[in-house]
């Protein structure tokens, strides 16, 4: 592909939020069949608006957990998010109001469309744009799949249960072509949260990972 | 009323937790050996994001064929450089029709 422009990145940001809120419907439809009402499911995805954290609340619900587990691997996965915005705070320079709205926008996919850029411009373009489509396609979907929960079925029908891991795995491919370290580090992350899967609760399989940046080695800033 | 409660702890304990990340003092992340380590974070999450949901349900593997064949086409999709609605569909598509035949 040609050098990326501000179209071309526009235009991918907005595909990115198209895609996430195709899985938005399943989100909806998951959490009032675990029993959140319309209202509540809602205001999840409007306020928390960060959808591992979503789903991990919801399953915890669904799975009859109480506060403590539905919080506790809620809040583990959402803990991401705090990495992320240290990685964006100088990136976006962001101040005020501005900054307490970035926060709220700080989730995997505007990150990683973001430090996917080659240029910082390019970089805030992309996290204020997939920001702003994930959180329009997100909320949008949410509602239908709460008002549509009983219509829709089950969700693999459709093929959705396969859109998810896809489009995290989308998001990482431009980064595993940055070199060699970042390639060891996805690996070493991925056989930590495939070991730790049935050994650990929700939520912290995917923290854990965060240890295969020792991985890194020595690396060069 | 216990859901109204998990939903409040969601929302604000996720709020806190991105806010968090832009209140830290920018030295933190100007050395350059922790800059790197910072970038480096959603590579290695993000690779986790793509096993558990790939091969995860809850605390059980949960090997399902049409799924992972379409998580293996999106996979191809996205080392090919395709768009990434294309590569989102195309999972999509192939867990769907897998599931039909």
């Amino acid at each position: 592909m040609s050098a990326p422009t501000r179209r071309s990145v526009v235009r991918d940001c907005v595909g990115v939020g198209v895609a996430v809120g195709t899985y938005g419907i399943a989100f909806g439809a998951a959490a009032v069949a675990a029993g959140l009402s319309a209202v509540q499911t809602c205001l999840l995805s409007l306020l928390a608006f960060t959808g591992g954290t979503q789903f991990a609340v919801v399953g915890v619900i669904a799975g009859g957990g109480g506060i403590a587990a539905a919080l506790g691997s809620g809040l583990l996965l959402g803990s991401r998010n705090a990495l992320y915005a240290m990685r964006m705070a100088p990136l976006l320079g962001v101040r005020g109001l501005k900054r307490l709205l970035a926060a709220h926008g700080t989730i995997d996919e505007s990150t990683a469309m973001a430090i996917g850029q080659d240029d910082s411009e390019l970089a805030r373009t992309a996290f204020w744009w997939t920001f702003g489509a994930v959180f329009v396609m997100w909320n949008l979907a949410t509602l239908l799949g709460a008002a549509g929960a009983t219509a829709l079925g089950d969700p693999a029908k459709f093929g959705l249960d396969a859109v998810v891991p896809t489009a995290f795995l989308a998001l990482l491919a431009p980064r595993l072509r940055q070199g060699r370290v970042e390639v060891r580090v996805a690996l070493g992350g991925a056989v930590i949260a495939a070991v730790l899967i049935p050994l650990t609760p929700p939520g912290v399989p995917v923290l854990a990972a965060s240890a295969a940046l020792l991985l890194a080695g020595r690396v060069s800033g | 009323m216990t859901l109204w409660w998990i939903v409040a702890g969601t929302v604000v304990g996720c709020y806190l937790l991105k806010l968090a990340g832009y209140l830290v003092p920018a030295r933190v992340v100007e050395n350059a050996r922790a800059r790197r380590l910072v970038e480096l974070v959603p590579v290695a999450l993000l690779a986790a994001l793509v096993v558990v949901e790939a091969i995860a349900n809850g605390r059980h593997y949960d090997l399902d064929g049409p799924r992972l064949a379409g998580v293996a086409v999106g996979a191809v999709a996205a080392w090919r450089r395709a768009p990434f609605l294309v590569i989102v569909v195309a999972a999509a598509a192939t867990a769907a029709l897998l599931r039909l035949a």
